[in-house]
């Protein structure tokens, strides 16, 4: 059975177009948390995508490896005349490079797998919400008992069945994120779907592919987009885990998560820097977006308005 | 109420069987066990008499109908790698991660009760921000890089505790436990502490929502106008309203504890389930990834329908009979 109608809210209906954006700005940045935050989300992208020019070093270029200058300690200078800020690796490598390769691959896992999630998952809640009846009820069934188990266990249980690679770690993420946004959705398209804009649409003899993608889920983004934010970094943590696990992303391609577990047997003899360093730079990934992610709940959520 | 247990029951055996034929018919896929547990300069004639002796000389579903069989009369198979079966090969590893886990309730419990009550209690206070600062950090760190950070403060830098394994164990009233020895205690208390962050955030998040509710309700006024001291007013009846949800939360939270306690075990080298399971998807163990996840999926519906009907109990409002 679709929900009740929610009482329209005539006053909150805003203007359109830029008067919007500009309030939506004013809000989100009461907040100087929030703020900060989304200094570090975008200091993070920065650092992922530019990592090429930025980063002093090429990690996985051999050549510029010095394997005599493994395990520097942090500020040390390397034969070759450079300071390795954050220290080297076994292997030689800058972990300041390492990081921001790293960064990188961590990124990308998280928000390739949550867009595809994101577009699976809205397709079939939207479907569900729409068709309604046994087929909803299904659909809405294997949403629960899929999000009933931990998504550590069951990402953990597709890569058993999977094997490794970098393109299986995102198909388990896609697999473990997509019933988030499913459930997310369907809530939302089911008070849409009972509004007089989807009537007149109906009205008019629009199909249900246009009804749903064109009016309904314009509607249902503001949940989406929080959704989404803090599924990401949920992405990224849980890559991470996986990969300190040995289970995710390859050795070719390591992501903060490898640097980290290949840092683990040097802690035992004090040589911190190796782990310590990318997982500070995951902390401020995982605790930016998570903020934002807040922050976004809080303007969007008409309940706590005030 | 019995109706919606049986209900719940038969809904249960429907998902592990399901969830049995997905392992099962995946962990087919992964490889050949046999490239891994044979030795690689083995001949054909030894190849086939290993296979034989494993049963993966036979279709997949007849292993999967021998599985099935033998599930029910609970043999899960033997492990390739231990040679023994591996339902007992897990059991023998579950005292450990149980002690783990209920240790890190225990903390995450002890610790976010009253850390929480404070931070709804005065919300815009210094600490109260400082605790739910601290939550924030809770939620956003990963477990295992805490496990590592703890690792170097207190075993490498310290010195005060040891960095990983389980210590030794003594008996009492017939349990064999790392609980009941000094050294044990000393081992275990970094991997709890480890696991227990996640919750103890949770915890502390779900009591500050309570209090901060329950506070503005009229029978708090009305006990305080009645001449009641704060205390009893906070410890007696408000707490008893937020226990409803921490419990209900905290009950469903076990299974996930259980599942993440592979994380925590993997770090601090504990010799629970969870690092056999890692060490089985290493080395290809079949019998052992299924017969954990099977543990761990009839784990799960316990846990899922103890809480159920435990809610009911502490809360009349609910009525189970409605639902089912």
């Amino acid at each position: 059975m679709p929900e009740a109608v929610l009482p329209a809210e005539a006053a909150e209906i805003p203007a359109r177009g830029e008067v919007t954006w500009l309030r939506f700005w004013r809000e989100f940045a009461e907040s100087r948390v929030a703020l900060a935050a989304l200094a570090g989300v975008i200091l993070v992208v920065m650092a992922a995508l530019l990592a090429p020019l930025i980063a002093p070093q090429n990690p996985y270029d051999l050549r510029q490896l010095d394997i005599l200058g493994n395990l520097l300690a942090p500020g040390s200078r390397s034969s070759t005349g450079y300071t390795h800020w954050l220290g080297t690796d076994d292997q030689g490598r800058d972990m300041l490079s390492g990081i921001l390769y790293g960064l990188r691959i961590s990124l990308g896992v998280g928000v390739v797998s949550g867009v595809f999630a994101l577009l699976i998952g809205t397709t079939i809640g939207l479907f569900a919400a729409y068709a309604g009846g046994r087929v909803e009820t299904l659909i809405m069934r294997i949403v629960d008992v899929q999000l009933s188990f931990p998504a550590v266990l069951v990402a953990l249980i597709l890569l058993a069945v999977l094997g490794r690679g970098a393109e299986k770690i995102v198909l388990a993420l896609v697999i473990v994120q997509w019933a988030y946004y499913a459930r997310t959705v369907r809530a939302s398209a089911l008070i849409e779907l009972n509004k007089e804009y989807v009537a007149a649409a109906r009205c008019l003899a629009f199909g249900p592919a246009r009804i749903l993608f064109r009016h309904i889920l314009p509607n249902c983004l503001p949940p989406l987009l929080v959704v989404g934010t803090i599924q990401t970094a949920h992405a990224i943590a849980l890559e991470a885990t996986l990969s300190y696990l040995g289970i995710g992303m390859p050795l070719t391609e390591p992501s903060l998560g490898r640097l980290i577990a290949n840092g683990y047997q040097y802690i035992l003899s004090g040589k911190y820097w190796i782990s310590v360093y990318p997982g500070i730079a995951l902390l401020i990934a995982i605790a930016s977006i998570n903020l934002v992610g807040d922050q976004l709940r809080d303007i969007l959520n008409p309940r706590l308005r005030r | 109420m019995t109706v919606f247990i049986i209900r719940r029951l038969m809904q249960s055996v429907v998902v592990l069987f399901a969830m049995s034929a997905i392992v099962f018919f995946g962990v087919y896929v992964v490889g050949n066990p046999v490239e891994i547990l044979v030795a690689p300069d083995a001949d054909e004639a030894e190849r086939a008499r290993s296979m034989a002796a494993l049963g993966l000389d036979r279709p997949v579903w007849a292993q999967y109908l021998a599985f099935v069989e033998n599930a029910l009369g609970g043999d899960l198979g033997r492990s390739f790698v231990f040679g023994i079966p591996a339902i007992q090969l897990i059991l023998q590893r579950m005292p450990a991660t149980l002690e783990l886990v209920i240790i890190s309730f225990v903390i995450a419990i002890g610790l976010g009760i009253p850390l929480g009550m404070y931070a709804g209690y005065r919300p815009h206070s210094a600490g109260a921000k400082a605790i739910m600062a601290g939550s924030i950090l809770g939620f956003s760190l990963p477990t295992f890089w805490v496990g590592l950070m703890l690792i170097m403060i207190f075993a490498v830098e310290l010195g005060l505790l040891p960095a990983g394994g389980r210590g030794p164990v003594a008996s009492f009233l017939g349990m064999q436990s790392s609980l009941f020895t000094w050294t044990g205690l000393g081992h275990l208390f970094l991997p709890a502490l480890n696991l227990a962050l996640f919750k103890l955030a949770l915890v502390i998040r779900l009591t500050r929502a309570g209090m901060r509710e329950t506070m503005l309700l009229d029978y708090v006024k009305y006990a305080r106008a009645k001449g009641l001291s704060m205390q009893r007013v906070v410890f007696v009846h408000v707490l008893k309203n937020i226990m409803i949800p921490i419990v209900t939360v905290l009950g469903l939270e076990l299974g996930s504890q259980i599942a993440f306690s592979v994380v925590t075990e993997t770090v601090f080298a504990w010799p629970g389930m969870g690092k056999l399971i890692i060490e089985s998807i290493d080395k290809l163990d079949r019998p052992v990834i299924v017969a954990y996840l099977l543990v761990i999926v009839v784990l799960f519906i316990v846990i899922n329908l103890v809480v159920d009907v435990l809610y009911s109990v502490l809360d009349p409002r609910v009525r189970l009979a409605a639902k089912a």
